[in-house]
């Protein structure tokens, strides 16, 4: 046998990246009884992987409380006809919050249009974030306020943008790390592949959480993928794949922390695979039923992330019937407030069609806007 | 914005080496300038346009990218987000369109999107055109898909001097910006003093003065149009030549005024015809100088083709002769033109 010089040989531990490879059943801190599982321990990174403090798993329940009273709202404005269209993430509560609240206040979240719920946990005003949706202008809040991007509607190219700003962190030496959200379907999208691949050589500081919820609309994974997770992605990149139970609050928090952690330290990027389901259709103009079963639907009510959480701080002593009630109360206090705020007439100037295309208006766009101008001044005078 | 720190060029540059002498002096004059692409580092570009820079300023300032026009499109958006200024490279024209996503959707939009709370500086650079012998994918006239998309500006030079000006004035720009380098020009010399001084970035110029008939061009056809208007003097046919720089905006007053003098208009370009940039420039003239023009304005471009292989690109580029030919066709003494209504539809 001749040996090939340049060729380092192969481990003895086994073959090369094993340790990227995710574990074969999700990882669970809390299972859907709401019963701590014996998990306790991290295989993959060597991070410590115990369940957060009672005061965490609390405030992890309490914003699912408000997300979800949130959503039912965000739905409900839409059947009234105050919002365009509203991708519901009913069911990906505990991806939505647990995510939001593992960043730190420097960091960033790259989100995406199924992800009003996790803006809205990282404090961005929800008539702000619910913008877009309204149909008011495409981004209601400013990114830098909160360091969330805007909601990303072309699928995966979010993924770049979050590397490309964590990559300047870094440069800059500054202690930033990137959050971006994506789906099962944007995982086919060319542009996550160039993200984990640019990630992974650059050693970015930046964590993907994909929220495999099954479905691309209506196309189900096994169309998208024949890999045996998508979390498995991660080896060809050099990146290690975590696949997590996305119900589980718990697990998405403690792992997207540690992500966050270990890339903040430098040790680059994670891919969190957190399997997870959609209740409502993709969105209030889709019909689910046309390619989804009822007993499937059913038997993800029973893996439901809040009555998990819930049941486990009922157990812990952490939420009582009256702790529960004042909940209750914050979220619809959350919801009313929203409902008259989104019911009044939203604010919309013709004016911000020409004024942000170029930093300063080009006089084609002056010359138009006046013309714009001319054309409403014309019609007001008419008006009886 | 940065300070100027222009470079002095006593004997003949290159395009290609004022491109490289003006990345070399934004980069020393603004630490937020990054300069990042595929074979952009130790190779210094397959044109040499970034030749030594990785050496000089370091590989956290000038660096490859893994081979992937998106991946550099949409992280450069990224950087831009946290402040830094990059300067990215598409290899080729028709290499940059794995990036058409990030360009459209994100690059022109952000600032739009966000009401002006994020600003994408971002220079993407470009060579484009053919006349170099270029095998096909090489030599792609791409303009008119950044042009119609508002949001971007569209610039490109046609010398060495305003290579480098326009060049600086692009990565002290506020706006993402699409940089077109006509390639067949990179090796054209020009004595010349480097300097970001002169028209600004949004301004056409007149680089040759005329009474008779305006030429107007940009990037690498300038240089074919100047030729014809020597060899049109020699006719006794005085023409304006307009290097138009910024095709978008595009700077309608300067020609406007050229026209509303001459009454004749040719423009000149190596794309497609069919809804190219000549077509824009035509329809705003004569909605701007219909009165005052003389004869319909004209177009010499490339035809309606895939770019040609390099032993039948002779035929498809625009030449001094064709040029010549439209010169000749806005003569006119008020004879009705033939041409296009016979049957065969054939061109002219």
């Amino acid at each position: 046998m001749t040996a090939i010089a340049d060729h380092p040989a192969p481990s003895s531990a086994g073959p090369a990246g094993t340790d990227l490879l995710p574990s074969g059943d999700p990882w669970q801190l809390i299972d859907p009884a709401g019963r701590p599982t014996a998990y306790i321990a991290r295989d993959t990174a060597g991070d410590a992987g115990s369940l957060p403090p009672g005061s965490t798993l609390a405030e992890l329940y309490r914003r699912m409380v408000i997300g979800r009273r949130f959503d039912a709202q965000a739905t409900a404005l839409t059947k009234q006809g105050r919002l365009a269209v509203y991708p519901s993430s009913h069911g990906q509560d505990a991806c939505q919050v647990g995510a939001a609240l593992a960043l730190r206040e420097q960091d960033w979240l790259f989100p995406t249009y199924r992800d009003s719920v996790a803006i809205v946990t990282r404090g961005v005003d929800p008539v702000e974030v619910l913008s877009l949706l309204r149909g008011q202008w495409h981004c209601g809040y400013d990114p830098h306020q909160h360091r969330v991007a805007p909601q990303c509607t072309p699928l995966a190219t979010n993924t770049l943008h979050a590397v490309g700003l964590a990559h300047a962190a870094r440069l800059k030496g500054e202690d930033t790390v990137a959050l971006v959200l994506l789906g099962d379907g944007a995982t086919s999208e060319g542009d996550t592949h160039e993200a984990l691949n640019f990630a992974a050589v650059w050693k970015a500081p930046v964590v993907f959480l994909l929220q495999n919820n099954g479905y691309a609309i209506s196309v189900p994974l096994a169309k998208q993928t024949a890999a045996p997770s998508l979390a498995h992605k991660g080896i060809g990149y050099g990146i290690g794949g975590e696949l997590i139970d996305g119900n589980d609050a718990a697990a998405v928090y403690t792992t997207v922390r540690a992500a966050v952690d270990r890339a903040a330290r430098g040790d680059g990027p994670t891919l969190i695979e957190a399997l997870t389901y959609r209740m409502e259709a993709h969105t209030n103009a889709d019909d689910a039923t046309r390619y989804r079963d009822r007993d499937e639907v059913t038997a993800w009510l029973g893996r439901d992330p809040l009555t998990r959480l819930e049941a486990y701080l009922r157990a812990t002593g952490e939420l009582d019937d009256a702790g529960a009630g004042r909940l209750q109360a914050e979220a619809e206090a959350f919801a009313a407030a929203l409902r008259e705020r989104m019911n009044a007439d939203a604010p919309v100037d013709p004016a911000d069609l020409f004024a942000h295309v170029y930093a300063e208006p080009t006089a084609a766009l002056i010359e138009q806007r006046r013309s714009l101008f001319g054309e409403l001044r014309e019609a007001a005078e008419e008006m009886p | 914005m940065t300070t100027t720190l222009d470079s002095v060029s006593s004997t003949a540059v290159t395009m290609a080496g004022a491109l490289n002498t003006a990345l070399a002096d934004a980069l020393a004059a603004d630490r937020r300038v990054v300069v990042f692409g595929e074979d952009v580092g130790t190779l210094g570009g397959v044109f040499r346009v970034t030749d030594g820079l990785a050496e000089r300023f370091g590989e956290d300032r000038v660096f490859d990218t893994p081979l992937a026009e998106a991946g550099i499109v949409g992280t450069a958006i990224g950087m831009a987000m946290n402040g830094l200024r990059p300067v990215v490279e598409m290899q080729f024209d028709a290499f940059a369109y794995p990036a058409f996503e990030q360009v459209t959707s994100h690059l022109a939009k952000l600032h739009n999107r966000t009401r002006g709370a994020v600003s994408l500086p971002i220079v993407v650079r470009i060579p484009y055109g053919g006349g170099i012998g270029g095998v096909e994918h090489h030599c792609d006239s791409s303009e008119v898909y950044y042009t119609h998309t508002p949001g971007l500006r569209v610039v490109t030079p046609a010398s060495p001097a305003d290579a480098y000006r326009l060049l600086r004035q692009s990565i002290d720009c506020p706006d993402p910006v699409i940089f077109l380098e006509p390639k067949r020009r990179y090796w054209s010399r020009e004595a010349a003093e480097l300097t970001s001084a002169g028209p600004a970035i949004d301004q056409a110029t007149v680089v040759r003065p005329g009474t008779g008939v305006t030429l107007i061009s940009y990037g690498g056809t300038v240089a074919t149009a100047l030729e014809a208007a020597a060899a049109a003097a020699e006719e006794g046919w005085d023409a304006e030549v307009i290097d138009l720089r910024s095709l978008s905006p595009v700077d309608d007053q300067t020609l406007i005024r050229s026209v509303r003098r001459t009454g004749r208009a040719v423009v000149i370009h190596e794309a497609a015809g069919f809804c190219g940039y000549g077509a824009e420039i035509a329809a705003r003239l004569t909605e701007r100088c219909f009165h005052y023009l003389q004869a319909p304005i004209l177009r010499v471009t490339g035809f309606d083709i895939p770019y040609p292989p390099p032993m039948l690109e002779g035929h498809h580029l625009p030449s001094t002769d064709r040029i010549l030919d439209a010169i000749a066709r806005l003569q006119w003494d008020d004879e009705p033109d033939q041409r296009w209504l016979s049957p065969g539809g054939a061109r002219a």
